[in-house]
């Protein structure tokens, strides 16, 4: 039983209903969540009264409870698992419970973030606080209104019951005197073993408003007399707005306006996530979309290039950091020529163990290998949208973001309001993938409404969303292994870099398990824009990693989970430095598990097989690939994975979520590729930038998770970054070749 | 500009627009049926599925002028409680991540099982082929389809 402080008051709470006033709308995501048992008579029998028990729930005199979910959602199912967490420790029958996205309001919902896959892991202990704390509240008003020991009362499933006397209420009931009890300073949250809904599936709540089309997304927000914004910028990175021709389309119908706008105001700190390659842009804005997309084709605009540039700014903690953007238009030619030349100098030493440089003049053989993988477009389905309301110094959004709290302060120092004007409904997001968390597209709105003087809902077309995007940086890596003359791994080097940023995190395994080991970084400005795609820098490190640790395993003749399994041993057991990032054990456990669950070693003709694992953003995942070939094609036939991410929410979502990435993983280790021919994107859609798509994706994905009682760690992104590995350990068995370069098919063939 | 009298879901409904607008359009922002989702615009993506006459086709490429007196089904018109087998099959298997996709999965997949009631795998991949998930739920998808064949 482990007793924590309350950190959460009810006055708060009661400020943020003030400012949501009617606005919020009320997710009747109830209806999926009971949609067995109820009538729809039933479920709309609402209650006459709420009673707010803290910022997260209010129960109705009925005993049903609206839980208000503080992170916005897309895709990862939080929606479901974060009221979970409040459900378990109230003790209410899942049926009764309400789930409601609660506004943007840091006071009383601490970060809304949703990203590094941190969710779940941050609102662990606050969330099931938050449902204990009501629970408490409820058990002593019972106690005050029978006249009974606190102590005596119990819960089960939204019941209070004293056992002595007999008597039981509803939390309905016992609801308005809940909530004039003080909040009380400690509360017990359950052991593990005492959970009953916690570790259960429970169907997503949205599930029934996702199948029947409910307006739900970002691009669906819908404000009478709103009209439509879309932006033009420019078609090269290194470019900047020269001057704009608004006559050229103002008279075209259903045009309204043509305006320019600056996203920053000059001298105010930037968070990095203000990153955006083109600043000022021009907005057309009109009655409908159509007639805007026709007016963006004709609009008449000049561009110029923008000088070189030195820009500070605020990073995630708080740091402040430098970011050059060189003058000129790139291509990706000459990136690959500018990475060669940087890869073959000396490098920035990020660590060092034992003897390296001696290591490898004394070893009897030294392999080297070079990985690459080129740019990615975030590609969410939804394109980029934001609603915004300006009027006077008072603003309401409606967006797509993934930490609305980062685009506050912008918000703010462009439009010339007082924070606490800003009013943030948070959107459905038609996927984020890290893309979200760059917010200039909200900006943009709020200053396209400040400009026209009416609520406009911005939309990027779909290239728009390829050609303005915060890509996944191009990355390279080279690395280097020294054996003895036994043929036993004395040094591992590794150089790696990238455009603009290294991928390189040189305390990850197999730091630690490695004598002499050596890793350097490099990094070539850019002024193509980039931020977090689903596991930032791990996307590409641990394909190479991973790819590389297979080449050493054969050639020191060993199998590759055994041979994994060796340094993991040596990492645990007697570790090489003091910063390794990673629990060696708990590191193995997701390998034991894959082997026992994939039947390693039991081979079937013409299946090959790839092994690959990784640890990052807390959680170890590991893959066992199973590849055939088909017409020379390779076919996915099943992916076996073994996931530690501690105590497991929602199985089934996180089952999904495991089964998305790996998808994810395959298509773009496959496919996945954004080139630049002097400054502009050679791809601009889905005709051109290939996504995987349902014949290519794996035939089966098994998924497993190792089973204790450790706090629960994100499952968004750890399950991604070892895929790309898998995928090239299965194409080197099943085609004889080793993959080195992604995307590994490209255009070159076509799947299955 | 010009009056288009549409069959959609089963009603009557009149639109006055320029004849080139496509339906994904007319659907979204004339008459406030947002279900029906914009992904590329390029009939790429699938985002975009409608019915026409229990066909699936990509409504962000279909002028409204060439509509003509088919009738039109959109997601909000699949069922009436949405409870057609297909929108069941996704619930049973909570396909769902962040759900953009799924109503031109849904639409695509309804249509499949019109034309072809008891679908291959290959029925399925090549049926599904035109409409892409970020989200990779492939699998569920599939899987869904196959319990849709069986609730139908």
């Amino acid at each position: 039983m482990s007793i924590i402080k309350t950190s959460i008051g009810r006055r708060s709470f009661l400020k943020s209903s003030a400012i949501a006033g009617g606005g919020m709308m009320l997710g009747f995501s109830w209806l999926a969540s009971c949609q067995s048992s109820k009538t729809k008579e039933e479920i709309l029998a609402m209650p006459k009264e709420w009673f707010e028990m803290n910022s997260y729930l209010k129960i109705g005199d009925n005993g049903v409870v609206t839980m208000f979910t503080p992170n916005p959602e897309f895709g990862q199912n939080i929606r479901t698992s974060m009221p979970m967490l409040i459900a378990e420790e109230l003790d209410i029958d899942w049926k009764k419970v309400i789930v409601e996205q609660a506004p943007y309001h840091a006071e009383n919902y601490g970060f809304q973030l949703s990203g590094g896959s941190l969710g779940i892991k941050n609102r662990w202990e606050p969330l099931r606080m938050a449902g204990a704390t009501a629970r408490q509240m409820l058990c002593e008003a019972a106690a005050q209104v029978w006249e009974v020991p606190v102590e005596e009362i119990t819960t089960n499933e939204g019941i209070l019951h004293h056992k002595k006397s007999g008597k039981s209420a509803g939390y309905g009931e016992m609801a308005s005197a809940a909530a004039a009890i003080p909040v009380p300073e400690e509360v017990q949250l359950k052991e593990v073993k005492d959970f009953k809904i916690i570790g259960k599936s429970h169907k997503n709540v949205d599930g029934k408003s996702i199948v029947t089309g409910k307006p739900m997304f970002g691009i669906d927000y819908h404000k009478e007399g709103m009209l439509i914004a879309m932006i033009a910028h420019p078609p090269a990175f290194g470019m900047t707005l020269k001057s704009v021709d608004a006559a050229s389309v103002k008279s075209m119908p259903g045009i309204k306006d043509v305006v320019t706008i600056k996203c920053y105001k000059e001298g105010v700190q930037k968070p990095i996530t203000d990153t955006n390659a083109f600043p000022e842009v021009v907005a057309i804005v009109g009655n409908s979309t159509w007639e805007v997309m026709q007016a963006k084709k004709q609009l008449k605009v000049e561009w110029k290039p923008t000088p070189a540039k030195s820009e500070k700014f605020r990073g995630f903690r708080g740091d402040i950091e430098t970011i050059n953007t060189p003058a000129g238009l790139e291509s990706s030619d000459k990136h690959k020529s500018q990475m060669a030349a940087l890869a073959a100098k000396p490098g920035k030493v990020v660590r060092k163990d034992g003897k390296p440089e001696a290591a490898f003049k004394n070893a009897a053989k030294v392999i080297e290998r070079s990985y690459s993988a080129p740019f990615l477009a975030h590609n969410c389905m939804e394109p980029i949208n934001t609603f915004a309301h300006v009027q006077g110094d008072k603003v309401q959004i409606a967006t797509t973001q993934q930490a609305p709290s980062l685009i506050v302060p912008t918000l703010s120092a462009s439009l010339g309001i007082p924070a606490e004007n800003i009013e943030i409904e948070m959107m459905r997001m038609g996927g984020g993938f890290g893309r979200r968390a760059y917010g200039h597209y909200a900006i943009e709105a709020a200053l396209i409404s400040k400009e026209v003087g009416a609520p406009i809902k911005l939309i990027y077309t779909r290239e728009d969303d390829m050609t303005n995007g915060i890509y996944r940086p191009t990355y390279q890596a080279t690395y280097r292994a020294a054996f003895d003359e036994d043929n036993n791994l004395t040094a591992l080097h590794i150089k790696a870099g990238g455009i603009p940023e290294s991928p390189l995190f040189a305390n990850r395994f197999p730091a630690g398990a490695i004598d002499n080991y050596l890793a350097e970084e490099w990094a070539i400005d850019s002024n193509i824009t980039i931020g977090a795609f689903r596991a930032p820098r791990s996307n590409f490190i641990a394909g190479a990693e991973q790819s590389f640790l297979d080449e050493i395993a054969e050639e020191m003749g060993k199998d590759p989970i055994e041979f994994r399994l060796e340094l993991l041993k040596r990492a645990k057991e007697n570790p090489v430095g003091e910063e390794n990032d990673y629990d060696a054990e708990r590191y193995a456990g997701v390998l034991e598990l894959v082997r026992e669950k994939s039947g390693w070693g039991r081979n079937q003709a013409n299946v090959h097989r790839g092994v690959s694992a990784y640890f990052c953003h807390s959680t170890y995942a590991a893959h066992v690939m199973d590849m055939t070939l088909e017409d020379d094609k390779p076919v996915v036939r099943k992916v076996t994975t073994a996931i530690d991410c501690g105590i497991v929410v929602n199985p089934d979502a996180a089952v999904n979520m495991a089964e998305g990435a790996i998808t994810d993983g395959v298509g773009n280790a496959f496919f996945g590729e954004l080139t630049f021919k002097d400054g502009v994107p050679t791809k601009k859609n889905f005709d051109t930038y290939r996504m995987i798509r349902m014949s290519e994706a794996p035939k089966e994905i098994d998924v497993h998770f190792v089973q204790n009682e450790i706090k629960p760690t994100g499952m968004g992104e750890p399950p991604f970054p070892p895929i790309f590995g898998a995928v090239a350990n299965a194409m080197y068995k099943a085609t004889g070749k080793r993959q080195y370069d992604q995307p590994f098919l490209g255009e070159k063939e076509v799947l299955g | 500009m010009a009056t288009y009298n549409l069959k959609i879901n089963g009603q009557k409904r009149e639109v006055d627009v320029a004849p080139d607008t496509p339906m994904l359009w007319v659907l979204r922002d004339h008459l406030n049926m947002p279900g029906t989702k914009y992904g590329c615009g390029v009939a790429q993506c699938g985002a975009c599925t409608i019915h026409l006459d229990g066909n699936a086709m990509r409504s962000c490429m279909l002028p409204v002028s060439a509509i003509g007196d088919k009738a039109i089904t959109t997601i909000e018109g699949l069922s009436e409680n949405g409870d057609h087998p297909v929108q069941k099959a996704w619930l049973e298997h909570d396909v769902a991540q962040c759900g953009y996709c799924q109503a031109g999965q849904i639409m695509s997949a309804a249509s499949l099982l019109n034309n072809i009631p008891n679908p291959t795998d290959s029925d399925i991949e090549a049926a599904m082929h035109g409409n892409i998930c970020r989200c990779g739920t492939y699998g569920r998808i599939k899987a869904a389809v196959k319990t849709a064949v069986k609730l139908s």
